[in-house]
């Protein structure tokens, strides 16, 4: 199972308290997290990234293991503390605020 | 006794405003969805226990709820109660699939060039008349996209965008379809509102559109002031009893249509300023029409600091200032065009919400004001429904 830190928002709309868990078929990459959190939360589809296209939204960026992976193509193969659990996947929204 | 509620979306939430027919003591139930931009809430006339909201987020993108409770529970539609049942229960709706139709196209960008459309959220939602499970919903960028199954599919009505959409082009606050007025004589005849490129009518059901601005004249904004297109209507309304005649607020100048928008007049009158956002028609009286003053296009605040609601009685050219009640110095709210609205008591109550976070009744016609709340987040929207109880 892959851990999964969502931001404030999105936790509500998925009705979830603290880490979640994803099922992921190996090889674990961005994509592949990414659909396995829309997959167990529907009501996330189109929130982490868009309807069609499947672009991260700009305001989203995806950490592991103090890296970020945002930029990275969606095909990326996670870290292996990752895929084994030490460590979650990180959906942050940008920092707001001033 | 007839109750009102009173749906208001904010910056930073929904919230819930009830009252008995007195319209003076009243309940605050929210926020629902608290931190999320609320564009807009509406209850089916048909059902009026079926509410729709609109939520959404530049950061998470657009989200549709529905509550089948009068606004006690929401869920986003296509959530099936045994979704909701077990202790790790959650919505599985997925309602925000706003995807434009065919070739995406593109529409006029701010500096003149041609840009891609692109969905960014939705504006306003309006319920059908008869059927509480299809809904209208206009969208930034503008288009505008039906529901048949209470929310959990949508479908864009694609024929609008071919009313010369090429040249369309957003205002400050973006391209959006803010206003769907659905003719309750003519089921097949819609009338929307684009800002920046006007007034739009269908009389086939949503397939074809026409642009209906003849008589709007916009010489600070278009080179060609008398354009078909590009002008910024800020709002249109009507009374039910004549869905042939419509008033506007445009960017500058109020005007009415008395044939379903073949020609527009001004009767801005004797307004102080005739820019402004809404524009709203009282509930028994169809000449009687309300709009809110502000400075200009540069200075969004009521003149002089001044808040006041103007009413004309004649439909239009003949007004007077509505302000027992309202601030009446220091005041630099605005109100925003979807955040007016009435009530169908015997003696008509008018709401209005300004970015300031208050939110005011008259419980007669105008004559008087009061504020509900005072301290909400900036009001994007108000609406109400008159209920039996």
């Amino acid at each position: 199972m892959i851990r999964v830190v969502l931001p404030f928002h999105l936790r509500n709309l998925a009705r979830v308290n603290g880490e979640i868990e994803v099922e992921v078929a190996s090889p674990v990459t961005v994509c592949s997290v990414i659909d396995g959190i829309e997959a167990r939360y529907p009501v996330l589809r189109g929130t982490i990234r868009d309807h069609g296209t499947l672009r991260r939204r700009p305001f989203i960026r995806y950490f592991a293991c103090k890296t970020d992976f945002s930029l990275e193509p969606p095909e990326t193969v996670l870290p292996d503390p990752v895929v084994n659990g030490t460590e979650p996947f990180v959906v942050v929204g940008a920092m707001a605020g001033g | 006794m007839s109750k009102v509620r009173v749906l208001v979306g904010t910056k930073k939430g929904a919230f819930i405003l009830t009252a008995d027919g007195k319209r003076q003591n009243w309940e605050v139930s929210g926020p629902h969805f608290a931190g999320w931009e609320m564009y807009h809430l509406k209850g089916s006339p048909a059902d009026p226990n079926t509410l729709y909201a609109s939520q959404t987020s530049g950061w998470f993108g657009q989200i549709i709820q529905r509550s089948d409770d009068g606004g006690k529970t929401w869920n986003p539609p296509g959530t099936k109660p045994e979704d909701l049942m077990s202790p790790d229960g959650m919505p599985k709706g997925q309602s925000n699939m706003f995807v434009y139709d065919g070739q995406v196209g593109t529409h006029k960008w701010y500096d003149g060039t041609q840009h891609p459309w692109e969905f960014k959220r939705v504006w306003h939602l309006e319920p059908s008349l008869t059927d509480p499970n299809t809904v209208y919903a206009g969208a930034e960028d503008a288009a505008i996209f039906k529901t048949t199954d209470g929310g959990k599919t949508w479908k864009e009505l694609s024929g609008l965008r071919s009313a010369k959409g090429h040249l369309w082009q957003p205002g400050a606050g973006g391209m959006a379809v803010h206003t769907i007025l659905l003719d309750p004589k003519n089921a097949n005849r819609i009338y929307i509102a684009i800002s920046a490129a006007g007034a739009f009518r269908t009389d086939d059901g949503g397939r074809t559109w026409k642009p209906i601005n003849r008589g709007l004249k916009s010489q600070y904004e278009l080179p060609d002031p008398d354009a078909e297109v590009g002008h910024c209507v800020h709002r249109i309304t009507l009374h039910p009893s004549r869905p042939d005649v419509l008033f506007m607020q445009k960017h500058w100048d109020v005007l009415r249509t008395d044939n379903a928008g073949d020609q527009w007049t001004e009767v801005s009158g004797n307004l102080p300023t005739d820019f402004g956002f809404p524009i709203d028609v009282h509930a028994h009286e169809p000449e009687t029409i309300y709009v809110v003053p502000i400075t200009s296009d540069s200075l969004h605040y009521p003149p002089d600091g001044k808040l006041r609601v103007y009413r004309s009685k004649s439909g239009g050219n003949d007004w007077e200032a509505l302000s027992k009640g309202l601030p009446q110095k220091d005041c630099y709210v605005n109100v925003l065009r979807d955040a007016m609205a009435v009530d169908s008591m015997d003696e008509c109550g008018i709401y209005f919400g300004t970015t300031g976070g208050q939110v005011y009744c008259s419980a007669d016609s105008g004559n008087s004001w009061n504020a509900i709340v005072r301290d909400l987040p900036a009001v994007y929207s108000v609406e109400v429904q008159t209920l039996k109880s």
